[in-house]
């Protein structure tokens, strides 16, 4: 596992790949060839007469056979000594996917394609494939493991360098779920493993106040010096008065279900779904955005009586969040 | 010169690109070939154009957009706020130019790679502290951090305050997508979509399903807007401006007014009604067709009855009628709105209005005289009315 700082190393030297070239344009080893059309239909099942019997296809629309169109990408493919790129790379593409297996991103999983064809090809057509790494997603939570999509496009020209289709082809290189993870602090003061986390508030003069205060154990809600009104969130001029001046007052926690949302989708790391989202209203008058814990999804009824306490995660941040009471 | 914006303006050109999940292009490369199918629809030269208008989220800016396309030299160069709420206020922004005689010819755009390049709700990031990202930061914490989620607050408290069931979203759904299945730019063009089918989609944000949210899209779209007098001389009927507005309402906040005394209805989207109504002299009774803004279904719902379709609490009822569909009282997203046609943040909305009024709709109503279209939902927003020249 990595720290903080070791990730974000990672992940600056990943996106450095994007938009970049995996190498060289390729270009079929064999031009496309009626022995090699006939072999993908038979591992495929596709008995269409056009690519396959000479008679027929001279009779069709296309005057003689063409290829698969689905068949587009295996023209380019790089045959055997594709798998020893894994450990020596030869392209930048193999480079990418080396550098994440060596920061524990071990696992790969082909997850989707798109192509599109310009047109078919034909017995003769010699196919140039170049490709680039045109993405790499945010570190995603998925059923696998968290990881990383990254998605390379690949467009194919024949000789005369006219575009004949282009596919878009996406891998999730991901840390398996399974796997063991840093056990035990074998090295003696080892760097804190990372964690994926909720997201944290980013702290400003009209909010970290607030925070720092939950971190120390109390949960407050602003009020006004001039007029007395609560409010919250919590801002630097009272609407109501227009005093800058302000104070805070601790609250009891008592309050009850105005709405609620349960959350499932889309599931980001560092959050356990579902979320029972929860907007409160305080017995002081003022509502606040907030977790309904200890509470099942069906149980969530506007009106019920919630009592807020505050939480600590594993990594030390807190917060208020609510759970029912009578 | 004028004292209101009504009859003061016309929208003479759409344009739009292929609406996609992966443009393989750039959001500025979009923004440009919208901006000029614009102005070839309308029929002008590209150097009459003396304006731009387009979100403050949008990521081709104006400069770039005029060097690009050849605009020449330009009077006004603004943005607009608040995600969705946006797109109506560019019209808004370009009507106000063309009035006071400003710029002659206005284009608003909107474009973005929005399913292959940066998602909604895909969180905060930065270290650099603003109003805005503090806002955000009461949310994000406790796992808020889409769309869906902040609407589905105001959702389930409707719900709850009208009695109303999830039948209702349902049938925006249902009917929505009736009409994106003719549509041919459509993602889910000849894709009908089942009451089954409805119910069966898994859950997002309570009580919304995947069915009872928009899209996400690749792609462009500009409106051309000059005076009605020019308009009239171009190639295209015009769609004249009757109305339009923008407005927010005290307690506003960005998509998360969850502080005002009452969560169940759409106060800045009344005022926003009542401002057009006004401006045009006309009122619901005389709007044929409408463009309600569809983020997610229970905005439709809601706004039927902000703009005073029905009473409050009836909207659930009123979809449930079938008034939603071509036949019924109000033929609401023809083109399939941005849950079944695309999610150019709403701008594609105000095309179809504008294709309404010229009789161009892939579902066209066999009257429309006054087309409404509304902006972005739970958001300062605004709203237009289109009628014939």
């Amino acid at each position: 596992m990595l720290t903080a700082d070791q990730k974000k190393e990672l992940e600056a030297t990943i996106q450095q790949f994007v938009g970049k070239p995996i190498g060289p344009a390729a270009t079929s080893r064999d031009a496309v060839n009626e022995a090699m059309i006939l072999q993908w239909c038979d591992a495929m099942g596709d008995t269409n007469p056009v690519y396959q019997d000479r008679a027929v296809a001279e009779k069709s629309v296309h005057g003689g056979i063409v290829a698969p169109p689905m068949m587009l990408d295996a023209w380019t493919m790089q045959g055997w000594d594709m798998h020893k790129g894994y450990d020596e790379p030869t392209n930048e593409e193999q480079r990418l996917h080396k550098i994440l297996t060596d920061a524990g991103y071990t696992g790969v999983l082909g997850t989707n394609t798109e192509q599109e064809f310009d047109r078919y090809l034909r017995i003769g057509d010699e196919v140039t494939a170049e490709t680039i790494i045109e993405g790499i997603s945010e570190e995603k939570a998925t059923g696998a493991g968290i990881g990383y999509f990254i998605t390379t496009k690949t467009t194919f020209s024949d000789a005369a360098g006219a575009q004949v289709g282009w596919m878009n082809f996406r891998v999730l290189k991901f840390i398996p779920k399974e796997a063991p993870q840093a056990a035990s602090d074998s090295g003696g003061g080892a760097a804190e493993a990372y964690v994926p986390a909720r997201i944290k508030p980013p702290m400003g003069h009209d909010n970290a106040w607030w925070w720092n205060e939950v971190a120390a154990g109390r949960i407050t809600v602003q009020r006004c010096k001039g007029c007395q009104q609560l409010r919250h969130p919590p801002r630097p001029m009272c609407p109501g008065c227009r005093s800058m001046e302000w104070d805070s007052i601790e609250i009891s926690g008592r309050g009850t279900l105005h709405t609620f949302t349960v959350i499932h989708y889309p599931q980001f790391p560092g959050y356990e779904f579902p979320i029972c989202a929860a907007l409160v209203d305080l017995e002081e008058g003022v509502r606040m955005v907030s977790d309904v814990m200890d509470c099942k999804p069906e149980d969530l009824k506007i009106g019920m009586k919630l009592k807020a306490y505050i939480h600590e995660d594993d990594d030390g941040f807190k917060l208020p969040l609510f759970r029912p009471s009578e | 010169m004028p004292t209101t914006l009504k009859d003061e303006a016309a929208i003479a050109g759409i344009g739009q690109t292929k609406y996609s999940k992966n443009s393989g292009a750039s959001e500025l490369a979009l923004a440009c070939e919208a901006v000029s199918n614009a102005i070839d629809d309308a029929g002008i030269e590209a150097n009459e154009v003396d304006g731009l208008v387009t979100f403050l989220m949008d990521s081709s800016d104006e400069v770039e957009v005029a060097r690009t396309v050849g605009l020449g030299d330009l009077n006004l160069l603004s943005r607009v706020a608040y995600g969705g709420g946006a797109a109506v206020p560019l019209v808004h922004q370009a009507a106000m130019a063309v009035a006071t005689g400003v710029c002659k010819n206005v284009v608003v755009y909107r474009a973005l790679n929005g399913r292959s390049g940066q998602r909604m709700g895909q969180g905060v990031s930065g270290d650099i502290i603003t109003a805005d990202l503090i806002h955000w930061s009461w949310y994000m914490p406790f796992g808020m951090l889409t769309p869906a989620s902040w609407i589905a607050f105001a959702a389930t408290r409707y719900m709850h305050q009208y009695g109303t069931s999830e039948d209702s979203f349902a049938h925006v759904a249902v009917s929505t997508r009736k009409h994106a299945v003719n549509n041919p730019n459509a993602a889910f063009f000849e894709q009908p979509l089942s009451f089954e089918d409805y119910y069966a989609s898994k859950p997002i944000c309570t009580p919304l399903r995947l069915y009872d949210c928009c899209q996400e899209t690749d792609g462009g779209c500009a409106l051309l807007i000059t005076t009605p007098e020019r308009a009239r001389d171009l190639k295209q009927k015009p769609a004249l401006i009757r109305g339009v507005s923008q407005a927010s309402f005290d307690g506003q906040e960005q998509m998360t007014s969850f502080y005002r005394d009452e969560l169940s209805g759409l106060p800045e989207m009344e005022r926003a009604a009542a401002i057009v109504y006004e401006q045009s002299g006309l009122g619901p009774e005389d709007i044929d067709a409408s463009i309600l803004y569809d983020a997610f279904t229970p905005e439709v719902v809601m706004q039927v009855e902000s703009f005073g379709f029905c009473k409050k609490g009836e909207g659930g009822d009123f979809v449930k009628d079938g008034n939603l569909e071509i036949g019924g009282r109000l033929p609401n997203n023809t083109h399939g709105g941005l849950l079944s046609e695309s999610y150019i943040h709403g701008v594609n909305n105000i095309a179809e209005g504008a294709r309404l009024i010229r009789g161009d709709s892939f579902n066209q109503p066999q009257k429309c005289d006054h087309v409404l279209v509304s902006s972005g939902v739970g958001v300062p927003t605004g709203a237009l009315i289109l009628g014939q020249a």
